[in-house]
């Protein structure tokens, strides 16, 4: 009760002493992924869309479940994650009313440099998850119900392995974080290019796999709905996706580079 | 903000001072945006914390009702409360699907100064409520032969343990700058707008930029520094003043 009207209390103060932050420029909050923000892709494509429109866009990096549940709540106006089966069930269950492929990147596996389960070289991704199991050498999954955690279970799935024991250690953390445990722990672990390519802390780690077409990771835009949540700035949010999707905004993410590599390659319908 | 573009990714031993160094006397606007919010609402967070705590702990010391141990046992152990147990209770009552949605606060400065009030009113409450009891017990005869009410004694007495609720109120400010589990789920680190100190940590972090990320940590530490230097120095200016 009592902490009931402290925070009631403390929450119109806080209202009040940051009330005029509330009528500055237009702007929408994007829910977005660890792997976008970390690799700097928004640093680089936001500015040309506040530019040419005048609206800015807020960006609440965090896995793609969390994202899925801060949209459910109506707490994000948009969405930018990757896990296209997640992304048609939001949709078909009303939470968003538009939904469209954006870009793709794709996901590498990483390991010790000396490579003891001699993944590299492998056929198919299928083959080298099943000489990680062999071996039982280390792994390190995100284990957060992100979108690279679930495309990584879909990866052990079609391989017919089901990932238990010591060896699989599932962190529950985000991607970079997650490249900094295994990293010190001589780990093998599954990344999302962008965030590979950007990372410093790599000390032994080194790219190992790459290539396969199941490694092909989908970035999907979604629009929230306004029935669901009529508060949210749906305008706004139209205008950010349908530039994502535009000529401008396909080219904004083709141009971002990383160390000379680009990162994302744009594939909106 | 600076980026530390070491070749081969392995940062040198003394980089994260030198990174410290060199961000503090650049006076990076990206830095210095992120240092003043994370000033502005830790401090606002310990003061509306104070106004709330100090009142509500030497209440707490001096009257006697059904239920008072509980609270106290109550008080002394949300001490000890997670910060992303706060942070997540907050998201819950800020979130547009919540009870205050309709203020439109999370992801705002707004609510991680909420979500610190909550961290530091129960070390601001307790302490206090501990130190005036002491003070209390100390000169029980004397404020009751002035004929002093409890509601009036309450001025009396903080005014008199004010050198020791100083550290009170500081030990509520160090948790409220150090704290990151909180600010991240309520503010959403979102660049320009909700980014601190300790999300920034975080997000460099993650990045593998370990000695950005350490280099803040430093630039933090020596924040808290100061705002406690100064704090000392007010108090031994009251001791010197006041006898």
């Amino acid at each position: 009760m009592r902490i009931g009207i402290t925070l009631a209390t403390a929450g119109l103060l806080g209202l009040s002493m940051f009330a005029q932050a509330q009528d500055e420029a237009p702007y929408i909050t994007l829910a977005s992924t660890t792997s976008t923000e970390n690799s700097g892709l928004f640093d680089a494509i936001i500015p040309k869309f506040t530019d040419s429109t005048g609206i800015e866009v807020r960006v609440v990096a965090v896995g793609t479940g969390q994202a899925f549940e801060i949209a459910r709540r109506g707490d994000a106006d948009s969405l930018l994650v990757h896990d296209t089966e997640g992304e048609k069930r939001f949709v078909a269950e009303g939470y968003a009313s538009e939904r469209a492929d954006v870009m793709v990147n794709d996901f590498v596996i990483l390991g010790p440099a000396e490579d003891p389960a001699g993944i590299e070289g492998a056929g198919s991704v299928a083959q080298a998850l099943t000489r990680i199991r062999q071996a039982e050498a280390p792994f390190a999954s995100r284990g957060d119900d992100s979108g690279t955690h679930r495309a990584e279970r879909r990866l052990w799935d079609a391989a017919g392995i089901e990932p238990d024991g010591a060896w699989y250690r599932e962190l529950g953390s985000g991607m970079g974080a997650t490249l900094n445990t295994a990293a010190g722990m001589d780990a093998y672990v599954m990344a999302d290019r962008a965030t590979w390519v950007a990372f410093d802390n790599r000390q032994n780690l080194a790219l190992l796999f790459e290539g396969d077409p199941a490694l092909f990771n989908q970035y999907g835009s979604l629009v929230l709905s306004e029935q669901r949540h009529p508060h949210l700035e749906h305008d706004l949010a139209e205008q950010w996706h349908d530039w994502l999707l535009s000529d401008a905004g396909q080219r904004a993410i083709a141009d971002f580079t990383v160390k000379g590599q680009q990162l994302f390659f744009p594939n909106a319908p | 903000m600076p980026v530390n573009d070491s070749e081969n990714g392995m940062p040198q031993h003394d980089s994260a001072l030198a990174t410290a160094l060199a961000m503090i006397l650049e006076l990076d606007p990206t830095l210095l945006g992120i240092v003043m919010l994370s000033l502005q609402v830790s401090l606002s967070a310990v003061l509306i914390a104070a106004l709330l705590g100090l009142p509500l702990g030497a209440a707490l010391a001096l009257w006697r009702f059904p239920g008072r141990g509980v609270l106290i046992v109550a008080l002394n152990a949300l001490m000890g409360l997670p910060p992303v147990v706060a942070g997540l209770t907050v998201y819950l009552l800020l979130s547009r699907a919540g009870p205050l949605g309709e203020f439109g606060l999370l992801f705002s400065p707004g609510a991680m100064v909420v979500a610190q009030v909550m961290l530091v009113l129960p070390i601001i409450a307790a302490l206090t409520r501990q130190q005036v009891e002491e003070l209390h017990q100390e000169y029980h005869e004397q404020l009751h032969s002035l004929g002093l009410s409890r509601a009036r004694m309450i001025p009396t007495l903080l005014w008199d343990a004010r050198l020791g609720l100083l550290t009170v109120v500081l030990a509520g400010f160090g948790r409220a700058s150090a704290e990151v589990g909180a600010v991240m789920i309520v503010g959403g680190n979102i660049e320009g707008v909700t980014r601190v100190m300790t999300t920034a940590i975080v997000l460099e972090t993650s990045k593998g930029n370990l000695p950005l990320a350490l280099g803040l940590g430093i630039v933090l530490l020596t924040l808290v520094a100061l705002v406690n230097a100064a704090a000392h120095l007010l108090g031994e200016t009251a001791r010197r003043r006041l006898g």
